[in-house]
Formats: structure tokens, C-alpha cells, sequence
């Protein structure tokens, strides 16, 4: 395993106790950056100066004695979606192709603070809005493990980056599952945050009711450490939760035992590839060996969480979206002297995506005099009805485990022309960010299937969901599985 | 409720959303909204009388006092302006009024 590839924590102790430099890792980091872009398309930006930079800065710490964080040296990557100050930020659009943030995000100053080097910006589906990262600007990002499939979206960019050990943390952003989902598909784990655990300042808005940030690493472990370094309240956020932060590390106890697993069985069973199938009743049999009770649940609003989220979402979008208008920053139509209206709506239209537009015109649309009530208004009843159905559910269990995605990574192109069937395959993590639960996505399984160059192993993974602020038992949980398996220990052919 | 989203309809939206669409665009877009929006329609079953409607599942209040801070400098904020006019301190727009 290449040094990039190993745990935060025994990166941390190596660059701390000397036995390899901040800029000896940030440099294997790149190199492997340089070796394996090319062909998955990963980054938007690698930034070499500023990275080595930084980590002379920690070297130069540590050599005088000074404090170092508890990510000290560790090399990170950031969906293109956070801002980080001076450093390009696209979203993945055209529309912001020349952005370059005045200011941090803040989980981007704390990481930094905690001593993190960020060696780039990760390819992401245009403003997170998709399910397989074909919506970028900057062309497709390719799964690892099979070339000719997609690494999931919206942070593909960010799943591929640690799938292919470039780095051990990515951030990404999970609005209807575009952390958990891509993590499954590249075989790597996902965690979306409670919502309002994570600050979302400086991360550009797509649904803000449902966005949140979160963390993609190989391990549970690392997750933990990550979101230790991200989690709490913020000023500058006013739905980030003063909810006291525990001790994640802490709470990975190595077993599961006292803990009750809710499955929703009839939810679990229709339209799912059996391959997946297969894999999510193993990894069933895995937690009760680790001393988990497994019990049936009912969630029987779930299979509507699709058009649910997507008339929230969307209605969402084309609020947040408004602001690109070609006036305080990114991208003016060169036709813009036809006045102001005009240069606005060319600016957008030759800006803007077509998912992108698509979802503005919905949420246009389900906003509009005469349909708000039928549409936004019902969507917003029945996200009642769904955390209801999970308010019951926890009075019984303290977790709920699902599949992540009906199917096994899908291939690129196989759902562009449709955007409906794309939507359907968010249908396990939509609930989730509907109803503000934690949920992470950790790999339960390889699925071999024919590929271009002879036979791939494409990743599973399931989910375990939590109570609203109870990441500790959802990570204690997902440590559990992960120390009993070695499916998170898998690498794609490099 | 059930009425076909038409062209005009998808021409008003865009209206609405400061899009110039494209004839191809709006072709492409009347048909994949009216395919979402009949998906939708699943909702219209379910019985939502007298269920309140959730909007952010925010747990505490977001009220802080409202006291003056620091904020981003005028010369920062006018950087990423395709046209800004930092000396005057302004965005620059199009002739709004002939």
C-alpha cells in the first residue's frame, strides 16, 4: 500500500515523530495524483505549490517544537465545491469557471487548522446536482475499480481520489446521497453528517435544507478522526448545531453488542439487484455476529422519498441558483448588451448545465402561482410522514441498515438520456437527508461482472443510518463491520 | 391536476427562471418535466390532511443577536465581478432604462 493510502492517524505519527517529512508525503501524494488522473479525471485542480508549501510550514512547526494538529501533514482533497480562499472553485460549471473564493469555507479553515494540506480540488457532478459525476463541466469522472463505469456523483471525484489512494481523506457534500452513494460505488466509506453537525459556510448552496458535508475515507477510523476536525457549531451558520461533539474516536468500541439494527424489509426488497441483494444480507449476518439484534422495521413512506426529494431539492435549487447572474461574479454572456434582463438570461443559459437548467425549471415550476400547493407543498406534507415513519422506527431500534444503491456502479452513458431512470437510483439515500439523519456507507462486497480489459469487481456497500445527532453509534457500529470483514482493505487495480 | 406541461408553459417557466432556452432545449425539457412531474403524481395519493408541512429539520433556534462584525472588504467582493468598477465601489450592469 502506497504511504498516501495508510490511515490519518499513522500519518499523523509518522510526519510527528519524524520518520517521514510533511513534504515527503505531500509529494507522494501528487505523484500519485499525476500518475492516476489522467485516466479517471478525479481533480479539477491539483495544487502542487500551495501544497508543498504548506507542508514545508508543518515541518518547519515541527522541527521547532511548535504544536501540530491531529492531521498535521496529512494530505486531503476537497470537492470543487467548498471554497477554499484563492483557490479556483467551480463547482464543477462554466458558469464559475474563473471563481476564485475571498474567504475559507469553514471546514476547510478547521481542517487546515488541524493541520490537513490540501493537494487539490475534486471533479463533482455541476453544483452536486447528479448521481454518477457526468454532469461536470469538466467531463466524466472514471470508477477505479472498471473504467467504463461511473464512480457515482455527485463527489465522484472525491470517491475515485481515495479509491485510488491519491489521498486517505476527501471531503464531499451529500444533499440526496452524493457522499454514501459514490463511496459505495468506488468501495470506499462515506459518512453524511446529522444535519447540522458540519458548518456549510463557504459550501456553494445547492438545497440547503438537505446539504450537508462529510467525509470520504477508507476507514471508519479515519472517518471518525475527520469528522472530529469538522464537526461543531460555526457563526457563520446558523443551522450549524450547538449540539455538544462527543468523542468519535472514542465510541469505536470494536463491537455491537446491545445494539439494535432495524432493517425495512418491504422497503429493501423491490427493484434491487440481487447481486446487492446478496451482499446486504451478508453484511447482515456480519453485524450480528458482532452482537447487533436485527429487527424488522415498516418505513412505509419511504418508496416515496424520490419525488419527495426531488420537488424539494429543486424547488431549493432555483432559489439558490438565482444568484448566478453574471453580475457579482463568474461567468457574462459576451452577448450582454442587449440589457439587463438579457445578459442575464443568456449568462445563465450559456452558464448553466442542462441538469442544471433542468432542476431550476422544476423548481421554477413547483414554486409557481397555481402549482405550489399541489407540488412543493405536498412534497414538504409527506417529508412529515417520512420522519415520522422514522421517529417510530427509533423508538425500536437504535440504527437502520440499508443497501446504499440498488445496483452495482453503473456504466457511463447508461443513464444520461434519462433523466427520470438517474433519479431512481437515489432511491436508499434520499429519506436520509429528507428526514436530517447520519448515515455512512461502508463496502460489504464485490460483484465480478465482464469490463473491457476482462473481468471487473465492482464495489457494494450498504448503509447504517442513525438518531438525529448519534454519528458515535453509527461509526461504533460501521467500525464493527469494517474490523470483521476486509472489504474496505480492497483495492482497485491500480 | 393531471393537465400536460406544453411548450409555452416550459417558455413561461424560463421566463420566470432568467433562462434563454434554446427551440432544441425546450423541446427536450417539455418532454423530461412532463415525465418527472407525472412520476410526482404518486404523492397525490397519499393522505397529508391536517399533516404540517416540514421545511428544515433545523432542531434549535437560529437567532443571534444582531450586532455589527466583520465582513468581506468592498475590493475582495468586487474581484470575481466580470465587470466590476473597484474605484467606485460598484458592479457594473447593463443600461437598465433607456
Amino acid at each position: 500500500m502506497s504511504a498516501p493510502a495508510a490511515g490519518i492517524r499513522a500519518i499523523a505519527e509518522d510526519i510527528a515523530s519524524g520518520r517521514v517529512s510533511a513534504v515527503e508525503m505531500c509529494r507522494d501524494a501528487l505523484e500519485r495524483i499525476a500518475r492516476v488522473n489522467p485516466s479517471l479525471n478525479a481533480f479539477n485542480l491539483i495544487a502542487d505549490e500551495r501544497a508543498i508549501d504548506r507542508a514545508t510550514t508543518i515541518d518547519r512547526l515541527r522541527a521547532s517544537g511548535g504544536p501540530l494538529g491531529p492531521l498535521a501533514g496529512v494530505p486531503i482533497a476537497v470537492k470543487d465545491n467548498m471554497c477554499v480562499r484563492g483557490m479556483r472553485t467551480t463547482a464543477s460549471s462554466r458558469i464559475l469557471d474563473t471563481f476564485v473564493p475571498p474567504y475559507d469555507a469553514t471546514t476547510i479553515a478547521k481542517l487546515e487548522h488541524a493541520g490537513a494540506v490540501i493537494v487539490g480540488k475534486t471533479n463533482c457532478d455541476e453544483f452536486a446536482m447528479g448521481s454518477s459525476n457526468e454532469n461536470s463541466a469538466y467531463g466524466p469522472v472514471r470508477n477505479p475499480w472498471a473504467s467504463d463505469r461511473t464512480p457515482g456523483g455527485s463527489s465522484g471525484g472525491s470517491a475515485a481520489a481515495v479509491a485510488a489512494s491519491c489521498v486517505s481523506l476527501a471531503l464531499g457534500s451529500d444533499t440526496g446521497g452524493s457522499i454514501r452513494q459514490p463511496a459505495s460505488f468506488c468501495g470506499v466509506t462515506g459518512l453524511k453528517p446529522t444535519y447540522g453537525r458540519v458548518s456549510r459556510y463557504g459550501l456553494l448552496a445547492f438545497a440547503s435544507s438537505l446539504d450537508q458535508i462529510g467525509p470520504i475515507t477508507r476507514s471508519v477510523e479515519d472517518s471518525a478522526v475527520a469528522l472530529q476536525a469538522i464537526a461543531g457549531p460555526d457563526a457563520m451558520d446558523s443551522t450549524a448545531s450547538r449540539e455538544a461533539v462527543p468523542d468519535f474516536l472514542g465510541a469505536l468500541s470494536g463491537h455491537a453488542r446491545g445494539i439494535r439494527i432495524g432493517v425495512p424489509r418491504a422497503f429493501v426488497s423491490d427493484g434491487v439487484d440481487s447481486s446487492v441483494l446478496g451482499a446486504f444480507d451478508a453484511a447482515l449476518d456480519v453485524l450480528r455476529s458482532t452482537g447487533a439484534t436485527l429487527l424488522d422495521i415498516d418505513l412505509p413512506h419511504a418508496k416515496h422519498a424520490i419525488p419527495v426529494y426531488y420537488l424539494v431539492c429543486t424547488a431549493e435549487a432555483s432559489s439558490n441558483l438565482a444568484r448566478y447572474d453574471g453580475v457579482k461574479y463568474g461567468y457574462r454572456s459576451p452577448e450582454a448588451n442587449r440589457g439587463l434582463k438579457a445578459m442575464y438570461s443568456k449568462s445563465r443559459d450559456e452558464g448553466f448545465g442542462p441538469e442544471v437548467k433542468r432542476r431550476i425549471m422544476l423548481g421554477t415550476y413547483v414554486l409557481s402561482a397555481g402549482y405550489y400547493d399541489a407540488f412543493y407543498l405536498k412534497a414538504q406534507q409527506v417529508r412529515t410522514l417520512l420522519k415520522q415513519d422514522y421517529d417510530r422506527a427509533f423508538e425500536s431500534v437504535d440504527l437502520v441498515a440499508m443497501p446504499t444503491s440498488p445496483t452495482p456502479p453503473f456504466r457511463l452513458g447508461e443513464k444520461t438520456d434519462d433523466p427520470l431512470q438517474m433519479y431512481l437510483a437515489d432511491i436508499f439515500t434520499v429519506s436520509v437527508n429528507l428526514v436530517g439523519l447520519p448515515g455512512i456507507s461502508v463496502p460489504c462486497g464485490l460483484v465480478e461482472t465482464p469490463g473491457p480489459a476482462g473481468v471487473a469487481r465492482l464495489p457494494i456497500g450498504f448503509q447504517l443510518v442513525g438518531k438525529m445527532f448519534d454519528e458515535a453509534t453509527v461509526l461504533r457500529v460501521a467500525d464493527a463491520f469494517e474490523r470483521t470483514t476486509d472489504w474496505s482493505r480492497q483495492l482497485p487495480p491500480s | 391536476m393531471s393537465t400536460p406541461l406544453t411548450i409555452a408553459d416550459v417558455e413561461r417557466i424560463a421566463a420566470l427562471a432568467h433562462l434563454e432556452l434554446t427551440e432544441e432545449e425546450k423541446h427536450v425539457f417539455t418532454k423530461q418535466l412532463a415525465d418527472i412531474l407525472a412520476y410526482a403524481e404518486q404523492l397525490q395519493a397519499i393522505d397529508t390532511a391536517g399533516v404540517a408541512a416540514t421545511a428544515h429539520v433545523n432542531a434549535h433556534e437560529a437567532e443571534r443577536d444582531d450586532e455589527l462584525r466583520p465582513c468581506l472588504p468592498v475590493a475582495d467582493a468586487l474581484r470575481n465581478a466580470p465587470d466590476g468598477a473597484p474605484e467606485a465601489g460598484l458592479f457594473r450592469v447593463p443600461r437598465v432604462i433607456g
